[in-house]
């Protein structure tokens, strides 16, 4: 009952045509980019006003039906997947650029503005938005708010969180709150960084002011190959050791290159065991002292070939390959599942050989590509999901990497987040204590679980059973973790 | 110099719980460099805790640029250990007479001169292990630099004044020194300095650090050799090597601070005009020092786009006049979320509804 009258006041509050509910047409929203994991919501509404959010917000509070937000439907770990009996609250029609305010260099967007889009419009005045995740063509800067997301260049430009400096986000409980703007600081808590990367679990992010950097005047791409794993990941560490912070550095194993090679042909050298891939931007002379020192320490540590690429051609065609690596893949085999742990560099060659045993146990391939700057690792698992066992077999293996990547210091995700998909690891890297303190702070802002419920934090009767299940050589990963 | 490596963890976990159990209000403290903030009334029945002697780099691998030290570690300590390796802190935090710890930067949230391009102290952390007002140990972030799981807590930390858990040690990003320092000093009047930095912001110029005070604009320029002595010649005017000036700027020793207490911190959109004269004007335009400023500051700045605040005491009390009334609510709920009993610094927080 409350169902219905819930359903015709939103089509009363929007346009009748932007609440769905026909199966067939709620079939694109059961799925974000993670498309193992599906449910079809309850309904999906498609607001084109800031009043018709706080609209929706009302009316799904009032009548308990729990929202989930979604931007592009991009991300990667399940974040905007629909939960059962839920509404889909999407915002990619919500996609005007505000303001783009020079003085300040800021430029002031709704959530479903595209990343892409935010650079393209302020090229002509020689500024771009810096974060650039692999999925810049689609993805929104409300989901990029709400995941926190990388890229490529976030080792010298930072993640979203360090590239955005005002939100306006609705709460549950029907209030707005302004939260920092365009000067640097704002008083109180620090609620910009607890908003970002909360996977829509605290508020809907409705506004979103990013900061503007200047286009860099040169760019060069370097790829430096190796014939082992070790000499390219000690090249890493040395080319930052020696004081130089890349705009990208990236790293990817034999199975990658090869992959990438028969897919785009991007001419990268087959025999290599590794491969670097290196851009440097700035001044001419800043990009040219750059160019000689990564060449230099790439051939001080074994490098037998270094290529350099000046021209934005000769670029674009050895970042293809790189670009190229998850849809290469699909040639290796029918399904992969990209894992997102982050390490700390120095535990590089110590991981791969790891996931090197792992692979072989559980008779499934892995590609390696690295963020390698910044630690953040995607091993592709290779596997056939229409052999029995191969799609459990993949996920325990991706859990087994997963708590490696924490064995050695790291985390579950570097910058895919948490969604539904790692629920279970976040058991491994954070206490009971940790995790109802994460609780808590999601109860000051919806006491009710009504955001996105079920995502992001694992219950503690959720870790008391995964506890239960991955016990390795005799040790419970959480002896303090009562069992219930 | 250095001093001893100290794990003092143990009894400060053990002090947060019996405070907790018996109800008993804490005012944490590290070197005391920050305390002019404080409010002037503290609290009766307060008893104090100091994290001073919670001290040592627990891990720094140069070449990961992450350090990992206790909260009590002095910031000129960890200075000088980054500073063999040709490293930085890149929030360059202010040393008030040349003290301050991490802990007190993190608590803090100051951030020195080169922030608009070098980072924030809450852009700069990674993790954070931290005592709640339970007295739990908990831990949030790490030790790597793109990390997304679960909320950020580790962040929230930083500026909250240790209202939300007692931080007991703090992983944060470094980043190489630039080979090369160069300072251009250009004669010019408030409004052209303003204008001319709002131009500097749309160009790829090697600048770490602007100031406009007294007729003079400096620019920092901070890199590889060629480019800022390239940048020196386009941006013109006096030119420095290394000056200490950004130092004192940073640590408040410039004579425009020395007139006592009435000295009002401005954090605007870099753009704005310049609403009030005399004012020392750092960050791109962004902080704004003023001293004397009068009652209408606060109004002033909340409509350029801002906020003022007295730089003295009670900055550090969190949930001032003005804030919206939904905001304050999330403020007080997240206060309880981390310390029901509102025992870590609970002067400095205003718990009650208004």
């Amino acid at each position: 009952m409350s169902r219905a009258k819930a359903l015709k006041q939103l089509r009363a509050a929007l346009t009748p045509r932007a609440v769905i509910t026909e199966p067939s047409a709620l079939k694109p929203y059961e799925t974000d980019g993670l498309t193992a994991i599906r449910e079809l919501p309850w309904a999906v509404a498609l607001p084109e006003t800031e009043n018709q959010v706080r609209e929706v917000l009302r009316i799904c509070a009032k009548h308990d039906v729990p929202v989930v937000a979604r931007g592009a439907g991009t991300g990667l770990s399940g974040g905007a997947r629909p939960v059962a009996d839920g509404l889909v609250l999407g915002l990619s029609r919500l996609d005007r650029i505000l303001e783009i305010d020079l003085d300040n260099c800021v430029a002031r967007l709704q959530p479903g503005v595209r990343n892409l889009a935010i650079s393209e419009a302020v090229a002509e005045h020689g500024l771009y938005y810096a974060p650039d995740p692999s999925s810049q063509i689609a993805c929104s800067i409300g989901g990029n708010v709400a995941e926190n997301s990388g890229g490529v260049h976030c080792l010298k430009y930072g993640l979203t969180v360090h590239n955005v400096v005002g939100l306006k986000v609705l709460t549950i409980e029907g209030e707005e709150l302004v939260i920092g703007g365009k000067a640097l600081d704002s008083p109180g808590y620090d609620l910009l960084a607890l908003m970002s990367g909360s996977e829509g679990m605290l508020g809907v992010i409705i506004e979103v002011t990013v900061k503007l950097l200047p286009i860099p005047p040169e760019k060069r791409v370097l790829l430096a190959a190796f014939a082992d794993l070790d000499s390219a990941a000690d090249t890493v560490s040395q080319i930052i050791a020696q004081g130089l912070v890349p705009a990208g550095l990236e790293m990817m194993d034999r199975l990658a290159i090869q992959a990438a090679e028969d897919f785009v042909h991007a001419g990268y050298p087959r025999e290599a065991e590794a491969i670097l891939l290196c851009e440097v931007d700035g001044t001419r002379t800043e990009v040219e002292a750059s160019v000689a020192l990564v060449t230099r320490v790439a051939n001080e540590f074994g490098a037998f070939a270094v290529r350099l690429a000046i021209n934005s051609e000769e670029q674009a065609n050895l970042w293809r390959g790189r670009k190229a690596a998850f849809p290469a893949m699909g040639r290796l085999a029918p399904d992969y599942y990209c894992m997102d742990g982050t390490i700390p560099r120095s535990q590089l060659s110590k991981v791969l050989k790891e996931i090197g045993k792992l692979s072989e146990h559980y008779g499934l391939a892995v590609a390696n590509v690295f963020h390698a700057g910044d630690g953040n690792l995607h091993p592709l698992i290779l596997y056939d999901a229409s052999v029995s066992g191969e799609v459990a077999a993949a996920e325990e293996m991706g859990g087994k990497i997963l708590e490696l990547c924490v064995a050695v210091g790291g985390t579950v995700t570097g910058e895919h987040g948490v969604g539904v998909e790692k629920l279970d690891q976040m058991c491994v890297q954070f206490s009971q204590a940790e995790l109802s303190q994460f609780f808590k702070v999601k109860a000051c802002f919806d006491p009710h679980e009504m955001l996105n419920p079920g995502k992001a934090i694992p219950t503690l009767a959720r870790c008391s059973e995964v506890g239960g299940m991955h016990v390795h050589g005799g040790r419970v990963p959480f002896p303090n973790l009562e069992r219930f | 110099m250095t001093q001893p490596e100290r794990d003092d963890c143990e009894r400060l976990v053990d002090a947060v719980r019996q405070a907790h159990a018996h109800r008993q209000a804490l005012a944490i403290t590290g070197s005391g460099s920050k305390s002019f903030l404080l409010p002037k009334q503290q609290d009766t029945g307060v008893r104090l805790l100091s994290v001073a002697e919670h001290t040592g780099v627990v891990q720094y691998q140069p070449d990961e640029l992450v350090l990992t030290a206790r909260a009590g570690t002095p910031l000129r300590e960890l200075q000088q250990v980054v500073g063999r390796h040709q490293q930085m802190l890149p929030f360059d935090p202010p040393m008030f007479a040349g003290g301050g710890t991490l802990g007190g930067a993190l608590a803090s949230g100051l951030s020195g001169p080169g922030r608009p391009w070098w980072g924030s102290v809450r852009d700069c952390v990674l993790g954070v292990e931290l005592v709640n007002g339970l007295g739990e140990q908990l831990t949030f972030g790490g030790q790597v630099m793109k990390n997304v799981a679960g909320y950020d807590l580790s962040r929230l930390q930083v500026g909250a004044f240790g209202t939300l858990g007692v931080i007991m040690t703090a992983s944060i990003r470094l980043l190489p020194q630039p080979v090369a320092e160069r300072t251009c000093a250009l004669e010019l009047s408030a409004a052209d300095g303003l204008r001319l930095v709002r131009d500097f912001a749309r160009r790829p110029l090697p600048i770490s650090a602007t100031c406009f005070e007294g007729g003079l604009l400096r620019v920092r320029l901070s890199g590889v050799e060629a480019a800022v002595l390239s940048a020196c010649e386009e941006i013109g005017g006096e030119i420095v090597e290394r000056d200490r000036y950004w130092q004192q700027l940073r640590d408040h020793e410039l004579p425009a601070f020395r007139n006592g207490t009435d000295l009002w911190r401005w954090s605007l959109p870099p753009g704005a005009d310049s609403p009030v004269d005399g004012a020392v004007i750092e960050w791109a335009g962004a902080l704004r020092w003023v001293v004397g400023a009068d009652a209408d500051g606060i109004a002033l700045a909340k409509r350029a786009g801002g906020n003022a605040a007295p730089f003295s005491a009670g900055f550090a009390q969190l949930t001032a006049a003005g804030m919206p009334a939904a905001m304050r609510r999330y403020h007080q709920r997240l206060k309880a979320a981390f310390d029901p009993e509102n025992i870590l610094n609970p002067g400095l927080v205003d718990v009650h509804a208004h």
